[in-house]
């Protein structure tokens, strides 16, 4: 029995339905599924799919503008989601969450915001800071940002074990920068960055710090408002089918002296205080920044997925994830010319774990593992300047949730064991 | 018996991808193209090298530098054995073949007297994530011969107008 896991996992399993399919191969023999691809996107449980059910049975109408019965029952759906979403980060006020299609779009809010007149506007000679172990959307919009602005990009590169490479700390933060913007747990490397200590010299010079909370917030307890103030950041981003929720809803929580600092992202609908036909004037935060109809029935799923998480309890499903991931680790090392990419210490990553196999490329081995039911991710993760700076063009990676199993990591590795054999490797 | 992955991984695709034939880039050439598979990351960088003789232009060589999986890999070894000293209208009608059988979902027949070793890959039609993996060097090729036909015409035509 591994420590740590959670207790009746097997009931938790029952919550998850697609848990229990059955893939075929060719034969027709069947595979039970073994998801390890839960950092790309996570399974729902029942709850999630039957809060969303019902509420289009019995509550769909547009929120905040429909006058009927039906109008004030999705609103307070919508509403109450948002309630559900900030006690689950600790947010210190529920007007600061911000409901988005997803983590990309609360990073590019912030991205393109900033390069608009007004208080925190980034211009030439500014500079943003970065760092190597990002995802492509906490590159990407960056890099457009400083294109239009004229402002520089920088960033941390890693270490040879994975980590941020902090010796250059002091000439990286100084009083050019004008925003640090970083993952706090890397979708590659598994990596979990000091976001604190970070905030903390960033904010010494005045910058307005970003997290992409991506894969933290499905997998660590989240406490804003316990932060000290120097450590919270000033604006997080995470997406909610990553954290048992649907596609299509994200999250952009942000301190509300900042987001009331920032110009609004989109115009429309619900983003206004009253429109003449020369000017607008706008809705305070959140609704400021939610122009349009919004995912509505995705939000209130969000809220049912963040529910289920506290009630397990974030920090069992941390536990969890820990146990997995040092049992993956043990397990995947195991295998002759295996080498994974990121921290091997189980107490500084995350539960995604990166690796190659001398001799098979990464969709060999994903193909592979898929006719046995076990899926993973091959390729790049959308994390190309990390596997440049390991010098691969793209690894495999395994990806656990708070459903996954020992068994599970069992079938991997045999799974890779069979995939080396296949490819002629012993 | 064959199963899913044997239909995939045919014993010829692992004999090209561990021994790739007419691997590395190579001198002279008139096109040089890289392509890329943005979902999986998989490269290629490919030359082909034309000559005029009395039946028409012909390919000399192809040379290449392959990143990527074994499906990618031994695809462009494929292509270099099928199209290397045939008439260009020739090589075209064998990527046309070979197009046709990567997009018919499995249930196109290939013709074995055009695609040779090529027909290995019928299997992969069936697996739809790995089709542009058989494709990228096919593509790459198509376009680089196409820029390194394209140039000659003009100049012909030029010389035509003297």
């Amino acid at each position: 029995m591994i420590e740590g896991l959670l207790t009746d996992l097997d009931v938790v399993r029952k919550d998850f339905p697609i848990l229990a399919r059955v893939l075929s191969d060719s034969d027709g023999i069947g595979q039970p599924l073994v998801y390890l691809d839960s950092a790309n996107t996570s399974q729902k449980p029942q709850v999630v799919i039957d809060t969303m059910v019902d509420h289009l049975e019995h509550h769909n109408a547009n929120i905040a503008r429909a006058m009927h019965q039906l109008g004030a029952e999705s609103t307070a759906a919508y509403e109450g989601a948002r309630d559900r979403v900030a006690a689950f980060i600790g947010a210190p006020n529920r007007d600061e969450v911000v409901f988005l299609k997803n983590a990309s779009e609360a990073l590019n809010l912030a991205a393109n915001t900033l390069a608009w007149p007004g208080e925190r506007q980034v211009g030439p000679g500014d500079e943003v800071l970065i760092s190597e172990m990002e995802h492509h959307s906490n590159i990407v919009p960056w890099q457009l940002l400083c294109e239009r602005t004229g402002a520089t990009l920088r960033w941390f590169g890693i270490t040879d074990d994975g980590h941020l490479d902090l010796s250059n700390v002091d000439a990286l933060i100084t009083e050019r920068t004008k925003v640090v913007s970083l993952v706090w747990v890397s979708n590659m490397l598994g990596t979990v960055n000091p976001i604190g200590d970070i905030a903390r010299r960033a904010h010494d010079v005045g910058a307005i710090v970003v997290v992409d909370a991506s894969q933290a917030a499905p997998q660590l307890p989240i406490d804003l408002a316990a932060m000290t103030d120097e450590e919270r950041p000033d604006l997080l981003a995470f997406t909610g089918h990553k954290a048992v929720g649907p596609t299509g809803i994200g999250v952009l929580w942000g301190r509300r002296s900042v987001l009331d600092q920032l110009p609004p992202f989109l115009g429309g609908g619900e983003m206004i205080e009253t429109v003449t036909m020369e000017r607008s004037t706008y809705a305070p935060i959140p609704h400021k920044f939610e122009a349009g109809t919004p995912p509505i029935v995705e939000a209130v799923g969000l809220g049912a997925a963040v529910d289920y998480l506290s009630v397990l309890g974030m920090d069992h499903v941390h536990r969890h994830e820990q146990a997995i991931t040092a049992y993956a680790l043990e397990g995947l090392q195991t295998v002759p010319g295996l080498t994974v990419l990121g921290p091997l210490d189980v107490r500084e990553r995350g539960g995604a774990i990166s690796f190659e196999i001398a001799g098979v490329h990464p969709h060999d081995v994903a193909t592979v593992l898929d006719t046995r039911g076990i899926a993973v991710r091959a390729g790049h993760h959308c994390a190309k300047p990390a596997h440049q700076r390991f010098g691969v063009q793209s690894s495999t990676r395994m990806s656990s949730y708070l459903y996954t199993t020992p068994a599970e990591i069992d079938a991997l590795v045999e799974g890779l064991e069979y995939t080396r054999r296949y490819f002629r490797l012993d | 018996m064959t199963t899913n992955l044997d239909s995939l991984y045919q014993e010829i695709i692992l004999d090209h991808y561990k021994n790739p034939h007419h691997q590395g880039l190579r001198e002279p050439f008139e096109a040089e193209v890289h392509h890329v598979n943005p979902t999986c990351g998989d490269e290629v960088t490919l030359r082909v090298h034309l000559t005029d003789s009395p039946g028409g232009t012909h390919v000399e060589d192809v040379s290449y530098d392959a990143l990527g999986c074994s499906i990618s890999q031994a695809s462009a070894s494929v292509l270099s054995d099928l199209v290397i000293g045939k008439p260009v209208m020739d090589a075209m009608a064998i990527h046309d073949e070979f197009l046709a059988m990567m997009q018919g979902k499995g249930r196109v027949e290939p013709d074995e007297e055009v695609l040779e070793d090529g027909i290995a890959f019928a299997g992969v039609a069936k697996f739809p994530a790995r089709i542009k993996c058989a494709l990228l060097s096919w593509m790459a090729w198509k376009d680089a011969t196409l820029s390194a036909v394209q140039p000659v015409q003009p100049l012909e035509q030029k010389e035509e107008a003297k």
